[in-house]
């Protein structure tokens, strides 16, 4: 910036800033906050907003009226192997189309594109019948098929987007010296650009983990429900307690908060480079 | 955010013919496609194509055509043709001039609050300060949450009895009695709406920054000298520098806020009285009730206005760039 920055635009600046940070933040403490309080303080006026009394009650009412232990460990299973795949995929998919020009390219691009497009309720009946008839209904197997399915067409385009970066000279030296293509890209290349795959992974598994209406239509069983699914179980009954919803909701985010911290920097470069560019 | 960050402006910069850089052994742009170089590429692409073509393309064919036959819970195996019944039944449901009003007001009243707060805190965080790596992870975290949660978190805190953001406006003066945010018709809109500003700010903030840095120091220093003032220097250059990350940006915007129920869906389920419902949240519950040929014609003309949206959208913006 090449402005000097006056006096009151930088009290300006800096109020604004930090009122949009406590903003941001607030929804996240409220919830934390209702989290740990006791059931009976949840409802009781005045609200209080720095509680004094802090206790896990509401965890240990969620785990022992639910299953929650289960709906965590599907969770973390579907999500940590349909991200896993997604991403290998993508990386071959993505490199292909940085590194060649071809007929089809722009119509695999509008293809990938028009999925971002189309709303997936009309996808869900007949999806349903399919899973059906491949006996993948009420499966996890069946639910990481169909993640990989939806994760790739993203994750190809952000992928493509890093790999536009990586000078193609790193991996013409490694075939000159004897490599075959695929040996180039994950000897040579991958290593350089793994912040852009680690983004990626963590990208898709914040997608496959949030992930609500197709495991709702694929999953009956108690035994294989995701975290989502069951917290719509929890809405969608008459009353909602409010208490148990709280920790649920606090489990459910805080693990994909971290990771995107984590990885913020290289998802903000694979988001701008990748989303923009599709 | 450091590093190398492609936007559209790099990549208008590049010449619109010929090999960009970067794009491997595409020395001459076309080249047959025999021999090794396409078997690479097809191998290369086979497990994506493969996936994306079961998991996603059959069943949304499949579900396309659908929306030409009477298909519902009742008639789930051999659905007979119908022609546009469906689409007839689309147009004359009596909920659909609501649901079409609260959709434009969704999209604009969520756009534009996000364009103008997003774009502000991207102007100011373009200024280095301490922590302001720190600042960016904190202010990204909503994007870690599902929509669906953050209805969750936000229909507790819109909670007519016990809601925060009632207790607070009482605190400030604002309000004298709760507010039953989200059980009266005429609140219901602006509840769910300033969720979504919420969640969509930071999306705006983060490219156009993005887009900010990308601009040459300088166009800025040449602009200072000419005596161009700060304002003048952000409206007649900075804007125009990075209008094509703008666009696109809006464009993308539009389709995933026009296709983004679970806000709403968490919070208000399209209630009350139908207030809140959206295209989409409509399109859940006709599906939740079982009339999946109506919900594909539905789905059907999401997709045929969201297309030609983008068609205009992106011809706008062709016809602008050849100009510069």
């Amino acid at each position: 910036m090449i402005f000097r920055e006056t006096v009151p635009a930088r009290v300006t600046r800096v109020a604004f800033l930090g009122l949009w940070l406590v903003i941001t933040l607030f929804p996240l403490y409220w919830i934390t906050v209702t989290s740990l309080k006791a059931p009976g303080d949840i409802f009781s006026q005045p609200l209080t907003y720095w509680p004094t009394a802090l206790t896990l009650e509401n965890y240990a009412g969620l785990f022992a009226q639910s299953d929650f232990g289960v709906f965590v460990a599907n969770s973390l299973l579907v999500s940590l192997v349909g991200a896993t795949v997604a991403t290998l995929i993508s990386l071959l998919s993505g490199y292909v189309l940085a590194r060649f020009e071809f007929r089809s390219k722009g119509v695999l691009l509008a293809a990938f594109f028009v999925t971002q497009m189309v709303p997936s309720f009309i996808a869900l009946g007949p999806l349903y019948l399919m899973m059906t008839k491949l006996g993948l209904v009420d499966s996890r197997l069946g639910l990481i098929l169909v993640y990989i399915g939806i994760c790739i067409p993203f994750c190809t385009v952000m992928l493509r987007g890093f790999f536009a970066n990586v000078p193609d000279a790193l991996e013409e030296a490694a075939m000159i010296d004897g490599c075959s293509r695929l040996g180039a890209l994950f000897r040579v290349i991958v290593p350089v650009m793994m912040p852009g795959i680690i983004a990626s992974f963590i990208f898709n598994f914040v997608n496959c983990w949030n992930e609500l209406f197709l495991s709702v239509t694929l999953i009956n069983s108690t035994e294989n429900q995701t975290i989502p699914t069951a917290i719509n179980g929890f809405i969608s009954s008459f009353n909602v307690e409010w208490g148990p919803m709280a920790a649920a909701a606090v489990l459910t985010v805080v693990p994909t908060m971290l990771l995107f911290a984590v990885a913020s920097r290289w998802i903000v470069q694979g988001l701008t480079a990748g989303a923009v560019k599709g | 955010m450091g590093g190398r960050v492609t936007t559209p402006e790099t990549i208008a910069r590049r010449p619109a013919a010929g090999p960009r850089p970067g794009s491997g052994r595409g020395a001459a742009p076309r080249r047959a496609f025999t021999g090794r170089r396409a078997l690479t590429i097809l191998a290369f692409l086979a497990p994506a194509a493969v996936f994306v073509g079961i998991f996603t393309y059959y069943p949304l064919l499949t579900g396309a055509q659908m929306a030409f036959r009477d298909w519902n819970l009742s008639n789930f195996t051999d659905a007979s043709w119908v022609g546009l019944d469906n689409f007839r039944t689309v147009l004359h449901d009596p909920v659909l001039p609501g649901v079409l009003r609260n959709t434009v007001i969704w999209v604009v009243g969520s756009l534009v609050p996000q364009f103008v707060i997003g774009f502000a805190i991207a102007l100011w965080l373009r200024r280095h300060f301490r922590f302001r790596g720190l600042y960016q992870a904190l202010i990204f975290y909503p994007w870690a949450v599902s929509g669906f949660l953050i209805g969750i978190l936000f229909r507790w805190m819109f909670n007519g009895e016990f809601g925060v953001v009632n207790d607070l406006l009482e605190k400030v003066g604002l309000i004298d009695s709760p507010v039953p945010w989200l059980a009266q018709p005429s609140t219901a809109m602006v509840a769910v709406l300033i969720a979504n500003i919420w969640y969509g700010v930071t999306f705006f903030a983060i490219m156009i920054l993005a887009a900010l840095q990308s601009v040459p120091d300088e166009i800025l220093e040449a602009a200072a000298l000419d005596g161009a003032g700060r304002t003048r220097t952000l409206l007649q250059i900075v804007v125009p520098y990075i209008r094509i990350t703008l666009t696109v940006t809006v464009l993308l915007r539009v389709i995933w806020i026009f296709n983004f129920p679970d806000i709403i869906y968490g919070m208000t389920g399209g209630g009350p009285a139908d207030k809140t419902h959206i295209v989409t949240t409509w399109l859940i519950q006709v599906t939740q009730r079982g009339d999946y040929g109506v919900a594909a014609a539905i789905g059907l003309m999401v997709l045929v206005v969201l297309l030609m949206f983008s068609v205009f959208y992106l011809l706008a913006l062709r016809e602008r760039g050849v100009k510069r």
